[in-house]
């Protein structure tokens, strides 16, 4: 106990005389959350003009009023094409018998959907009047049956309810949980990768094992030490994120704390492991884009259900999927720890596994 | 005759094809300096690595203090100095020898005492509470010294203690490991500094995988009818370049 004691005082007093390294753990997250606030709250707006040939009036009207969508009725799909060519149109929308034939500019994508949305909507809006002006006309036939029900004539309403945020609540929201996660993960993950390979390659843990330290020991100093540190970079992330940015927590900022810092144990044990294969500083950076990134994707920003299914089996394999899906949960819906418990239990088992493997490793520097 | 502090019998070690040490056996009575020298890349640091459990022996056994290596309990008893400065560059000279004491398991209450000790020893009391990062290579090397010495273990494994130290310093040194064999301790030191050699109590010389002379400086001097350690060891050399070219 007295080393391990030891030990995590002197991982954290090399921590914390490393000015650089401290601010890209407390500063980056907090500069790149901020940027990430700008830019996914932005009005995003799209403003597209279709050209549309030998369409129906009924229908150019109807994709006219959809929000941002201006269309132009042209005579031949010869000149809609030249405008298309210049720019001036962003696709055009030709009818040929019953079939419409879209062909789009596709420079922007969001234009493009935007494009697809309208026409869409249109023709069913249209197709819903042009059937109840048959209906009317079926009922001016048949005056006795259904006349009370149409002429009470409703027009639905729709009501918004929001269980999380509120019209406002946008992508940043969603990821920000999961973003959370990502800082403690990648800023521990490297940081300790990279301590324990100096350790390694300066010699010093060859002299710290021959001492008759444990193994065991060691891993667990360095344990205690990144702990710390991730405990104090999750307050100030989640801290920055409640007052700073005004992003709402419905559970408990504490809970979220708990999460990260589970995490944060796993993401050190991975970075210890990891710089076991790394013989320098940059091969442990090029972990980052086979270990690090990749989390991402699988940690639910993209929703999991969507992926193909061997796809969504190498999320199962990854920490970040499990304190995302936690995280999520306690952000968004107010779970307590117990309703979260099965991602967290998996991420006990990761780092139960990952520090055995550590302890393990160590045997290579030293036999016993 | 008192037990070996050190034994090494029929020892095989290689890296993938090459062979460093080959059925190589090595005793060290106690209270005795001993000088292991070798050519570079001989496999000295290799048999240090042996004898302290970080490396494992294809074939053969290591033993220290009567007990079979690796054996992590008995490196309380061993002082460690590695080749290379292996120090903790943020920390100050003081914070690492802190560190290391704790590591040894020195009892507390004793710490401080220690740490005053061994650093007045290496003549560095007046930069303990300086930052190793601006130490030169010559005062890393005396407080790699001093971390070895702290614990006050039976026997201090030394790999190459006096690179790039002054020549007083040096001499301070070796008094202190005088002193030290004095009191009981068993040294063992590699060295490349030939005039070193005369300074130990017997002289290993390590050359092709096999211990090829062991005795006192004296009494190889008559045998080889030399004056210094130096001519000797390149005879020794020489020979066995020799017996190689006839195979
Ligand atoms: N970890 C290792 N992997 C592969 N080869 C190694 C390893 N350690 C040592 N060797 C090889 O073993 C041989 C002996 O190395 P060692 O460090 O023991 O030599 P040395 O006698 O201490 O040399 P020097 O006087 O230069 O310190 C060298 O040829 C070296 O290349
Ligand atoms: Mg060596």
């Amino acid at each position: 106990m007295r080393r391990t004691l030891a030990i995590s005082k002197r991982v954290t007093l090399e921590l914390l005389r490393d000015k650089r390294t401290l601010m890209l753990m407390f500063l980056a997250p907090i500069l790149i959350l901020i940027l990430m606030k700008l830019v996914f709250s932005a009005n995003t707006s799209v403003d597209v003009k279709v050209a549309t040939v030998n369409v129906s009036d009924g229908l150019v009207q109807q994709i006219d009023k959809m929000k941002g969508v201006k269309a132009v009725k042209f005579d031949s799909k010869k000149s809609a094409e030249n405008s298309l060519k210049n720019q001036q149109v962003d696709g055009i929308i030709q009818s040929k018998k019953t079939d419409f034939y879209v062909t789009y500019a596709n420079t922007d994508p969001s234009k493009t959907a935007a494009t697809k949305a309208a026409l869409n909507s249109s023709i069913m809006v249209n197709n819903v009047t042009e059937l109840k002006r048959t209906l009317s006309k079926i009922q001016s036939q048949l005056p006795m049956q259904a006349s009370s029900s149409t002429t009470q004539h409703v027009k639905p309403k729709i009501h918004n309810d929001y269980v999380y945020g509120n019209s406002k609540t946008n992508f940043f929201d969603k990821m920000l949980p999961i973003l959370m996660g990502f800082f403690v993960f990648f800023f521990v993950f490297l940081i300790s990768g990279m301590a324990l390979l100096n350790e390694r390659t300066s010699g010093t843990l060859g002299r710290l094992l021959a001492t008759p330290v444990r193994r065991s020991e060691i891993v667990f100093g360095y344990m205690l030490s990144y702990g710390f540190l991730a405990i104090f970079q999750t307050l100030l992330i989640v801290l920055f994120t409640v007052y700073g940015l005004g992003v709402e927590v419905v559970g408990n900022i504490f809970n979220i704390v708990i999460v990260n810092v589970i995490l944060a144990f796993v993401a050190l044990a991975f970075g210890i492991l990891m710089s076991t294969f790394a013989k320098s500083e940059f091969q442990m950076m090029q972990f980052i884009p086979i270990i690090v990134i990749p989390q991402i994707f699988f940690s639910g920003i993209i929703p999991l259900d969507t992926m193909a299914h061997w796809v969504q089996v190498i999320a199962y394999i990854l920490p970040l999927k499990y304190s995302g899906e936690a995280t999520t949960a306690i952000v968004m819906n107010g779970e307590n720890l117990w309703s979260v418990m099965s991602p967290i239990l998996v991420l006990i088992l990761f780092l139960i596994v990952l520090t055995a493997l550590n302890i393990r490793g160590l045997r290579r520097y030293r036999k016993v | 005759m008192k037990a070996s502090v050190v034994s090494m019998k029929n020892v095989l070690k290689k890296f993938g094809d090459q062979v460093v040490l080959d059925d190589f056996d090595f005793e060290i009575q106690p209270g005795k300096i001993v000088g292991l020298i070798g050519p570079s890349g001989s496999g000295k640091s290799t048999v240090i690595h042996i004898l302290l459990g970080m490396e494992s022996a294809q074939a053969g056994e290591a033993f220290v203090f009567g007990q079979s290596m690796p054996d992590r309990k008995l490196l309380s008893r061993i002082g460690y100095m590695a080749q290379t400065d292996a120090l903790y560059e943020r920390l100050t000279g003081r914070e690492n020898l802190q560190f290391f004491a704790e590591m040894k398991g020195v009892d507390p209450a004793l710490v401080s005492e220690q740490i005053e000790h061994v650093s007045a020893v290496v003549e560095l009391v007046d930069e303990l509470d300086k930052k190793t990062s601006g130490y030169s290579g010559g005062m890393k090397r005396r407080l790699s010294l001093a971390i070895s010495l702290l614990g006050n273990g039976d026997l201090l494994i030394l790999d190459e203690p006096t690179v790039g130290v002054d020549p007083a310093l040096r001499q301070s040194i070796w008094r202190e490991l005088h002193r030290l064999r004095d009191q009981g301790k068993t040294i063992l030191v590699t060295t490349h500094v030939m005039d070193e050699a005369e300074l130990v109590d017997d002289v290993a010389m390590l050359i092709a995988g096999k211990l090829r002379e062991y005795g006192q400086p004296d009494q190889l001097k008559k045998k080889y009818h030399e004056s210094t350690i130096e001519n000797i060891f390149l005879k020794v050399e020489s020979q066995n370049e020799t017996n190689v070219s006839h195979i």
